[in-house]
């Protein structure tokens, strides 16, 4: 096979606005306007340097196609992909064959989950064979979980060690919503069941506000500011309707395991080349699912795989070093594009010692998960490979 | 699962495709779509087979009898009309289908994976009889094994 066109595509950019619960007085619009001023900055560049543009909020409220206006005018490429792995893919493909050269990606969201005596309204189906009977997205994941627990004995011990140590990364990291909140696996246990075996510390939460990638060629990435880092492969999995079909762990349990296999083939890696595991981290039990489907362990492995420190910083596989969408921030729809933002301040020393992983050179990013039945990875390093 | 003076639980809305499983409902019969070339049942319910895309799709009357895949007992509720705990559950059908649904009539720490279950109806308007499941009184537990 000829060399991977997307080895020269550098990722040159990676920022992060202001993350909250609330951010009163903003808009998506105004957030979106430092995301975009923010990674520019990061890189050194002016708006007029941009060629490609994936700028789009959550339910239409700015289409890809109108977000473009954003960068002053200028004709552009745009991308439609989702927020995150998705829109990464496509603008570095489009990069890659010579329809741009230098290509943003950047979304923001303000004021949407005002009524919090329920789940967010974009949680909840709308589906006739779904929505009577209660479901949601912490229900659909935990018919997962249940699953694989009574197929390999999966203990709720072991999701427990997992939210701990994601909500432990963000209780260190300044930036997170959840800075200074220490949480430990018996706090996990401790806290308010939600739906079984998911308690409240196993699920991510919900907030505002923004983030912004930007990419450009090998080339190109020579003149800005950052080291310029490598999409080393990449690949979508998707499977189905998200929450309409039931989440049947024989079909579903192991979607991402195909993305997975393409992403290190394109790479030529394999799961012991990762350093750090920059994973969805919807639910606790997710991520020792996407262990397994990944290969980093056999199938019914995952529960014991992520004890004893192996997914907190100084274990092999540390996971979700900013605090992930449980204690970092999960906001709209850029909160995919969040963890490809994780992987690259990782890698460029952003993040405070505690939670600098050494040496680091292969970040594993993921998106989505068996709930949603659809799940993407994505490898990035420092060198192209 | 719902509660009258909390306000009706969204209900379904048939459709064109979907209206003969819930006229099944009402009747007291659990409808589901079968394909005459594969010999695959189909659900939620579609306008071809998903598994082998033929048109030739036949609505049949499930036995109604099944075991839970797998359930959770939900303590937050999607909304507030809906009345907490209750579980919420994949029913593996005995012809091999599954259906999302809840599990009622039954402590919910007894609800487990491999329960056996069967169809009960229960009439929520004039025009909308939801399937849901109970289970069946001394049966024994079937053990899941993987995929």
């Amino acid at each position: 096979m000829a060399a991977n066109p997307l080895h020269e595509v550098a990722i040159v950019g990676a920022y992060n606005t202001r993350q909250a619960l609330k951010l009163d007085g903003e808009t998506d619009l105004s957030i979106i306007h430092d995301a975009v001023q923010g990674v520019l900055k990061m890189a050194g560049i002016s708006r007029e340097d941009v060629d490609g543009v994936n700028i789009h909020t959550m339910r239409g409220g700015l289409s890809a196609r109108t977000g473009v206006h954003i960068m002053g005018g200028h004709p552009c490429w745009t991308g439609n992909a989702e927020m995150g792995i998705a829109a990464v893919m496509e603008a570095a493909a489009a990069i890659a064959t010579g329809q741009c050269h230098t290509a943003i990606i950047a979304s923001g969201q303000a004021g949407m989950y005002t009524d919090r005596s329920a789940t967010s309204p974009w949680t909840r189906p709308s589906n006739e064979f779904v929505e009577c009977w209660g479901l949601y997205t912490a229900a659909e994941f935990a018919l997962i979980a249940k699953r694989h627990m009574a197929l390999y004995g999966t203990r709720p011990e072991s999701l427990a060690e997992v939210a701990s140590a994601i909500r432990m990364n963000g209780a260190r990291h300044p930036e997170a919503v959840y800075y200074g909140r220490e949480v430990t696996p018996q706090d996990v246990l401790d806290s308010r069941m939600i739906a079984d075996p998911f308690h409240l510390l196993d699920c991510a939460m919900n907030s505002e506000g923004g983030g912004a990638v930007l990419l450009t060629t090998r080339e190109r990435a020579n003149d800005m500011n950052q080291a310029p880092l490598y999409v080393l492969g990449g690949a979508l999995d998707r499977q189905g309707m998200a929450y309409v079909t039931s989440p049947v762990w024989d079909k579903y349990g192991y979607v991402g395991r195909r993305a997975a296999e393409l992403t290190f083939s394109q790479a030529g890696l394999k799961p012991t080349d990762v350093d750090v595991c920059e994973f969805y981290d919807p639910f606790s039990f997710e991520l020792i699912r996407q262990f397994e489907a990944f290969g980093f362990c056999g199938e019914g492995e995952g529960g014991d795989f992520v004890m004893d420190g192996t997914v907190r910083p100084g274990g092999r596989y540390p996971l979700c070093t900013n605090g992930g969408i449980m204690s970092f921030s999960h906001c709209g729809v850029v909160q995919m594009l969040q963890k490809v933002i994780s992987a690259a301040q990782q890698l460029w020393g952003l993040y405070p010692e505690a939670l600098t992983i050494p040496d680091a050179n292969v970040v594993m990013i993921s998106n989505g998960g068996a709930g949603a039945l659809f799940n993407d990875t994505m490898l990035v390093g420092r060198e192209a490979a | 699962m719902s509660d009258p003076e909390r306000g009706m639980i969204p209900l379904p809305r048939p459709t064109r495709v979907s209206a003969p499983h819930w006229e099944g409902c009402q009747k007291g019969e659990l409808k589901v779509q079968h394909c005459d070339d594969c010999g695959g049942y189909v659900f939620i319910p579609q306008p071809f087979c998903t598994h082998c895309f033929s048109e030739n799709l036949q609505w049949v009357r499930s036995s109604g009898r099944g075991v839970v895949y797998s359930c959770t007992t939900v303590h937050r509720p999607q909304r507030q009309e809906f009345e907490i705990p209750y579980t919420v559950a994949i029913i593996e059908l005995e012809e091999g289908w599954h259906m999302l649904s809840n599990v009622i009539d039954c402590p919910h720490e007894e609800i487990v994976v491999g329960l056996p279950v069967e169809v009960v109806f229960q009439k929520m308007t004039e025009e909308i009889t939801l399937p849901m499941f109970r289970r069946v009184e001394g049966a024994a537990i079937v053990s899941p094994s993987p995929p």
